[in-house]
């Protein structure tokens, strides 16, 4: 999928890979609002449900990554900084959101407030990352 | 599975993270060193790896002898002496049935259920009998079967009250009699929702008018909500005639032993504190329970050390939060409680025994082992000592002790409900006056 040619029906980005990245995107946005509102009202639901929307993100991302790193070491695709950046973001996203489950996995609010604050950091990141990956590739298909 | 794979990962990494960080401390006493809380990103683990007994026993002191009196129950619990020699086993496992709200519930059920007993929970009360007092066991009935996780028993007058997982019954005891006379009657139902901590302890009152009953937490720290928390953590006054139930005293957050002092007929309890706060924190304990006391969980911890991490926090509960007697140590996870009597011998005749199941919340383990807290006027006083030991060993576990009793004629009884059997613990002189005595 990444080979470079010059047909111009050629796919930019894989649509599982689409998907994939694109996923953990609402999940890791319901977790960041559920801390929030955990944090607001200690309501412990909301901390069950962010804990569950990581993990569920957390698999998405990891999936994208596991995509992102094999698409990037493939011998026949030329390597450059854009996609490098794209697949160190989301290497990052995917490290934090790790570590934002062993957060949530502390009793009550033993997580707060380490877990809304990483939950808004890995949000951007998370974005970022996206965007990144669409974008790569896309300008891998014009080159 | 890789579900197992990643945690079990995660485990060693966290094991790694944790290494040289808990030193055990002499932490017994009134007044215990209180360490700073600490948490790394997971909590210190190590589950006990259960093996047989094979040819090795517990290790008692000098001048005393161990011996298996039953092997093969299903999950021996606490014990009791009947007048005549006669002892009662409660088998069961309760709990098991609350709801897996996080991740986190799945792994830590998974991980905590290996260092236990894989046998199914006999749900019963089994009689033993040493008919010629030579100290065999030879006889074995089923007292009563069909309970629900019975886990406290005790005796008063012709009544035999057992606390099961969610309700106090009642059965009619005959000295002498080795099988229930008919199904138990309910006395009271138990708070059973979740049952987080289910087992539910049992003594009766001198005068046998009234029975405690202690109630666990349905969380370490309230990470259920505190809407499940009503009337857990906590020991009832029951009215053994009407059923009727009030709190006695509160903030205890897993009273796993309940037992009446000799001769002033006062309340005690031993309590399994909390955890995730280090390998040192916060000591389980002994304690005289007082009535209308409130002993601090959820929100502060010996005496008035708060524990932010219930919210939203309640600083009137702290100021108001009682310190212990007794500090035993953290993680030790005591489950029984038994006073002691002349006949354990000089260095043992004043003092409590205290059964501890072991630790998971650390990298060493603790606890593991059966220990006689000396008393002095009426109060515990000195270090606890070595009574049982030898449960560990070459990284493996052979045995975790739960209740304890003290058979007035000269033994302790000990059950293990990870090897299944009921130990008994005799000075080795002994004179059988017991046959005489029956």
């Amino acid at each position: 999928m990444a080979t470079i040619t010059h047909e111009p029906a050629r796919r930019i980005i894989h649509p599982v890979h689409a998907i994939l990245l694109a996923s953990s995107l609402p999940l890791f946005l319901g977790a960041l609002l559920s801390d929030w509102a955990y944090a607001s009202t200690y309501q412990i639901q909301w901390l069950n449900f962010a804990s569950w929307l990581i993990a569920g993100a957390l698999i998405f991302a990891g999936a994208a990554l596991l995509w992102a790193a094999i698409d990037f070491f493939r011998a026949d695709v030329a390597r450059d900084r854009a996609g490098a950046l794209s697949l160190l973001v989301l290497l990052t996203t995917v490290v934090l959101a790790f570590i934002n489950t062993l957060v949530h996995a502390k009793d009550a609010a033993a997580s707060m407030p380490a877990g809304l604050i990483l939950s808004v950091v890995i949000l951007i990141l998370a974005l970022f990352a996206t965007w990144l990956g669409f974008s790569t590739f896309r300008a891998g298909a014009a080159r | 599975m890789n579900l197992t794979r990643l945690a079990t990962i995660a485990t060693s990494a966290a094991l790694l993270a944790a290494c040289g960080s808990d030193r055990d401390i002499a932490q017994y006493g009134s007044n215990p060193d209180l360490p700073e809380k600490q948490r790394g990103l997971l909590p210190a683990m190590k589950i006990a790896d259960p093996a047989g007994w094979g040819d090795r026993r517990p290790v008692v002191p000098a001048g005393f002898t161990i011996t298996p009196i039953a092997t093969d129950l299903k999950i021996p619990r606490q014990t009791l002496v009947l007048p005549n020699g006669d002892i009662l086993v409660t088998e069961g496992k309760g709990g098991g049935k609350a709801p897996v709200m996080r991740p986190k519930d799945l792994l830590a059920g998974y991980f905590i259920g290996k260092g236990t007993s894989s046998v199914k929970g006999g749900d019963r009360i089994t009689l033993l009998r040493d008919a010629n007092g030579d100290g065999v066991y030879e006889q074995r009935a089923v007292f009563a079967a069909n309970l629900n996780a019975p886990y406290g028993i005790a005796l008063a007058g012709n009544r035999l009250y057992v606390a099961n997982q969610d309700a106090l019954v009642r059965f009619d005891y005959q000295p002498g009699q080795i099988r229930a006379s008919g199904p138990p009657v309910t006395v009271t139902a138990l708070p059973a929702a979740i049952n987080h901590h289910w087992t539910k302890s049992l003594a009766a009152s001198p005068d046998g008018r009234s029975l405690y009953v202690g109630i666990g937490s349905n969380s370490n720290i309230g990470e259920r909500g505190m809407a499940v928390e009503e009337e857990r953590a906590m020991v009832w006054q029951v009215d053994a005639e009407t059923g009727a139930a009030r709190r006695f005293a509160t903030g205890l957050r897993n009273p796993t032993a309940l037992a009446i002092q000799p001769g002033i007929g006062q309340l005690w309890a031993v309590v399994n504190e909390r955890d995730e706060l280090g390998a040192n924190l916060v000591p389980d304990y002994l304690t005289s329970v007082r009535q209308g006391a409130f002993y601090g969980w959820p929100y502060s911890y010996w005496g008035a050390n708060p524990d932010r991490r219930v919210q939203p926090f309640k600083e009137d509960m702290v100021r108001r939060a009682v310190r212990p007697d007794y500090s035993l140590g953290s993680h030790r996870a005591p489950l029984g409680l038994s006073f002691s009597a002349p006949a354990m011998g000089d260095g043992f005749a004043s003092g409590a025994f205290v059964g501890m199941h072991g630790s998971w919340n650390r990298e060493t383990p603790v606890g593991y082992k059966v220990v006689f807290v000396p008393f002095r006027g009426g109060q515990p006083a000195g270090a606890p000592v070595d009574f049982v030991t030898g449960f560990q060993a070459d990284g493996k576990t052979f045995g975790r002790p739960v209740g304890v009793t003290v058979d007035p004629r000269g033994a302790l009884i000990v059950a293990d409900d990870l090897s299944n059997t009921v130990w008994r613990v005799t000075p080795a002189r002994r004179p059988t006056q017991a046959a005489a005595a029956r």
